[in-house]
């Protein structure tokens, strides 16, 4: 410790190259903070966000294909279902053709045994099955559009047509920054009085929360069992198994932003390291004027060391910290992207692959200056 | 959106053209320090200078393959459309499977004015669409497919789409004719193989050729069957598709189709609907791309200065000495700046090299706004080529000009001293 003095003397002999190092260490880690956060925004962490006791069942031929609403009680029936829930996929605009809300007609006795990690204030929840115009919104919606409890908010339909009035009773909350708090629900009784004949008495998809996690893949052949042979075929998965197939269709896109990203983070690391390597090899002399004076081998290596590691975590910390407060503050595509969001796992990797980038553009110059011939480096003074 | 990124390279093309100009007038006017001492002194220490090239090549190279893939999902989508077809939807519906037209409006629409006619009659196509999960050959896995029932005049209205391979479907019958990407991407869609959607058996009879756009990635057959099948009302369509007698037509046909009180549509021209469809995955891949350009555009730059301020640290006598023998301050900056100019448009030229071969290369990703999976090229186009080169130039003069001044604003005795 009493040699930070030197570390940090030696650090500022050249202010511009520091600065540039580590402004470039500063773009690196913003660079991964903001793709790790797009990664996440694309649904690459949807593991953590589906529930592991849920099972989806959708028609086979396709999620628009719509399922009889008399398939839940039969799903009651299989051993292991605790509760059955249904929704419907209302796909309305507000005001503006720009403004998608994530609208789901759902079924409001069961909807909060299903899915227990959305919260409603009781009041709301009370006021809100009352009202057979009511609404519930997550709290993300509520803010993008500043709408409050009470408010009254027209929703134009892109599959039901027309205008549909709705009264904001509620405003639920997931686990922050892990559930969708873009819903917009609503009651399926609402919806079908206003349908048409051919799809009165049908639901979206079923959600199915089972008693026991472990048994998810089983319990998903039994409910396709069931409707084997039917007019209406179901095709189950566990939650997680249908996140995953979903997100795998955006793919290519998200796979070569990363692809690319990831690429051009090493680039730049290893371009930043370099720089710090040269910076070392200039000063070759003074460390052999290190060890003529008596310092050990060990000391000089570390000595070395120590610097390209504090120049990594102040140039890598403050482009994560920057990283986190612009992704905090802006989202780039608030529509397309519900969850932007830097997590502390995250952070932490950065963190880590800062240290492990300075660790080791540090230590092949310092392997060199542990190495050294003292004889050979001075001659150079 | 659009607006700003094309301010923004408008910009940056005026910029270069600046800069351009101002560099060769100063090479005319005046003595110079002569580039064969900058191309020997980037030779000399080659280490750095391949750093910054290759950082410089790979920003640039990251913004054109960026721009080439969503220019190529925009030229997918918008090519799929005809300036002489209208598409008639549902009032409000945003995407041809949110639509529902009747069977009462289809007539309606097929005797409006501007309809084109051949000696089969009116020339309209009243469709149904949906997305079907069918599995990827590569991975497998399931994508939306987006299956699309049609008129047997559906070759007529658009008349671009041409079958290449087997026969179109009879109607009536279980058969599909399948876009050449369905083809390629989906296991198992080449003609003579029976494949199952929706709970049936389909007999493949044909591939057609839609010139790489968009319906390149559906498959056809005939609309009561898929009805039928899918449990739609008979008398219920998605969106009919008409053949106008020319492109000046849509205004008339637009007027009588949405003054008829029987009627609850919009009409658009086929190019319009299909560029509103790209809007949001192009948008998606602008954005992203240009933040991660951005961002590295800003490390480059960084390498760029870094390299050049030790170039002129090394070079110090070197500097002092020109200016000894009479080069003036302004000699030297331009001297400097042509040199880190050059390892800019080396570093460009690299970088839009480096990302030619993804030219024309397929891949594939859900539209949001169509749930449907939809296979697209990059589009590397010469414009395109020649902004990334721009952006690497405007790199080099950000991070040469400083560097340069430096160079020029050193007392020249005190370097020749350290000599």
């Amino acid at each position: 410790m009493k040699f930070s003095g030197l570390v940090f003397a030696n650090l500022f002999r050249k202010k511009l190259r520091l600065l540039l190092t580590l402004g470039s260490f500063g773009v690196a880690l913003f660079l991964f903070g903001f793709l790790a956060v797009v990664r996440a925004g694309f649904g690459g962490g949807v593991q953590d966000v589906a529930g592991a006791d849920r099972v989806v069942t959708l028609s086979r031929s396709g999620f628009i294909q719509l399922l009889p609403r008399a398939y839940q009680d039969r799903m009651l029936r299989i051993p292991g279902v605790k509760a059955v829930t249904f929704d419907q996929w209302f796909g309305g605009v507000y005001q503006d053709e720009k403004n998608g809300v994530t609208e789901f007609a759902i079924d409001v006795a069961n909807q909060r045994q299903v899915f227990p990690e959305m919260k409603v204030p009781e009041d709301q929840w009370e006021a809100f099955i009352k009202d057979r115009r009511g609404a519930i919104v997550g709290v993300k919606t509520a803010q993008r559009f500043g709408w409050k409890v009470g408010d009254h908010i027209p929703i134009k339909g892109t599959i039901f047509a027309g205008t549909w009035d709705f009264n904001l009773d509620g405003i639920y909350h997931g686990r922050p920054n892990k559930d969708d708090e873009t819903q917009f629900w609503f009651q399926w009784d609402y919806l079908q009085e206003r349908v048409g004949a051919d799809i009165k008495g049908q639901v979206g998809w079923y959600t199915v929360r089972i008693a026991n996690p472990d048994d998810a893949a089983r319990i998903s052949k039994a409910i396709d069992a069931e409707f084997a042979n039917s007019p209406y075929e179901t095709h189950s998965d566990p939650e997680s198994v249908f996140f995953a197939n979903w997100v795998k269709q955006f793919g290519n896109i998200q796979l070569l932003i990363l692809s690319i990203g990831g690429v051009v983070f090493f680039t730049l690391l290893l371009v930043t390291g370099n720089t710090m390597a040269i910076a070392v090899r200039e000063r070759t002399a003074e460390l052999a004027v290190l060890k003529a004076v008596g310092y050990s081998d060990r000391f000089v290596m570390l000595f070395v060391l120590s610097e390209s590691l504090v120049i990594a975590l102040i140039g890598g910390g403050l482009g994560l910290v920057f990283a986190k407060v612009i992704t905090t503050l802006w989202n780039p595509l608030p529509g397309v992207l519900q969850i932007f969001y830097f997590s502390p796992q995250a952070m932490l990797t950065g963190l880590l692959v800062t240290l492990a980038v300075g660790a080791i553009s540090g230590l092949l110059p310092a392997i060199g200056a542990m190495r050294l011939r003292v004889v050979d480096a001075l001659r150079r003074v | 959106m659009a607006i700003v990124f094309n301010l923004l390279r408008w910009a940056i093309e005026a910029v270069i053209l600046v800069s351009f100009v101002w560099l060769v007038s100063w090479l005319v006017s005046q003595v110079n320090i002569p580039v064969s001492y900058n191309l020997r002194s980037v030779r000399q220490r080659w280490a750095s200078a391949v750093v910054a090239v290759l950082g410089i090549a790979g920003t640039v190279g990251v913004f054109v393959a960026m721009m080439s893939l969503a220019k190529g999902f925009k030229a997918t989508l918008v090519s799929s459309g005809s300036a002489d077809n209208a598409l008639v939807m549902r009032a409000g519906a945003t995407s041809e499977i949110n639509g529902s037209v009747s069977m009462e409006q289809v007539r309606v629409i097929q005797d409006a004015p501007g309809v084109a006619r051949s000696g089969t009659g009116p020339l309209i196509t009243a469709e149904v669409v949906l997305v079907a999960p069918f599995p990827l050959r590569a991975t497998g896995s399931d994508a939306n497919l987006q299956v699309r029932g049609v008129s047997p005049k559906a070759l007529e209205v658009r008349n671009k789409i041409k079958i290449v391979e087997g026969t179109f479907f009879r109607p009536g019958l279980n058969e599909l004719v399948v876009g050449q990407n369905v083809a390629h991407t989906y296991a198992g869609m080449s003609v003579g193989n029976t494949v199952t959607l929706g709970n049936t058996r389909w007999l493949v009879v044909g591939v057609f050729d839609a010139g790489g756009s968009a319906f390149d990635s559906e498959v056809w057959c005939d609309a009561p069957v898929l009805q039928q099948i899918y449990h739609r009302p008979a008398d219920s369509f998605q969106s009919v598709t008409v053949h106008l007698n020319s492109p000046e037509a849509l205004q008339q046909f637009k007027d009588a189709v949405t003054s008829d009180p029987r009627m609850t549509v919009d009409v658009s021209r086929e190019v319009d609907y299909y560029d509103k469809q790209s809007q949001v995955l192009a948008l998606t891949i602008t954005v992203l791309g240009g933040i991660v350009a951005g961002i590295m555009a800003i490390g480059a730059v960084f390498g760029a200065l870094n390299t050049m301020y030790s170039a002129v640290a090394e070079r110090a006598r070197e500097i002092a000495t020109l200016r000894a023998l009479g080069f003036r301050g302004s000699s030297v900056v331009l001297s400097f700046m042509i040199e880190a100019l050059l390892i800019s448009f080396m570093g460009g030229l690299l970088g839009c090299l480096a990302v030619l071969p993804l030219n024309s290369l397929t891949t594939g990703a859900m539209n949001f706004q169509t749930f449907s999976y939809l296979t697209f090229a990059f589009k590397i186009t010469l414009p395109l080529l020649v902004s990334g080169v721009g952006f690497a130039l405007v790199m080099g003069v950000v991070g040469g000009l400083f560097p340069a001044i430096r160079a020029a604003r050193q007392p020249v005795a005190a370097a020749l001293r350290s000599l």
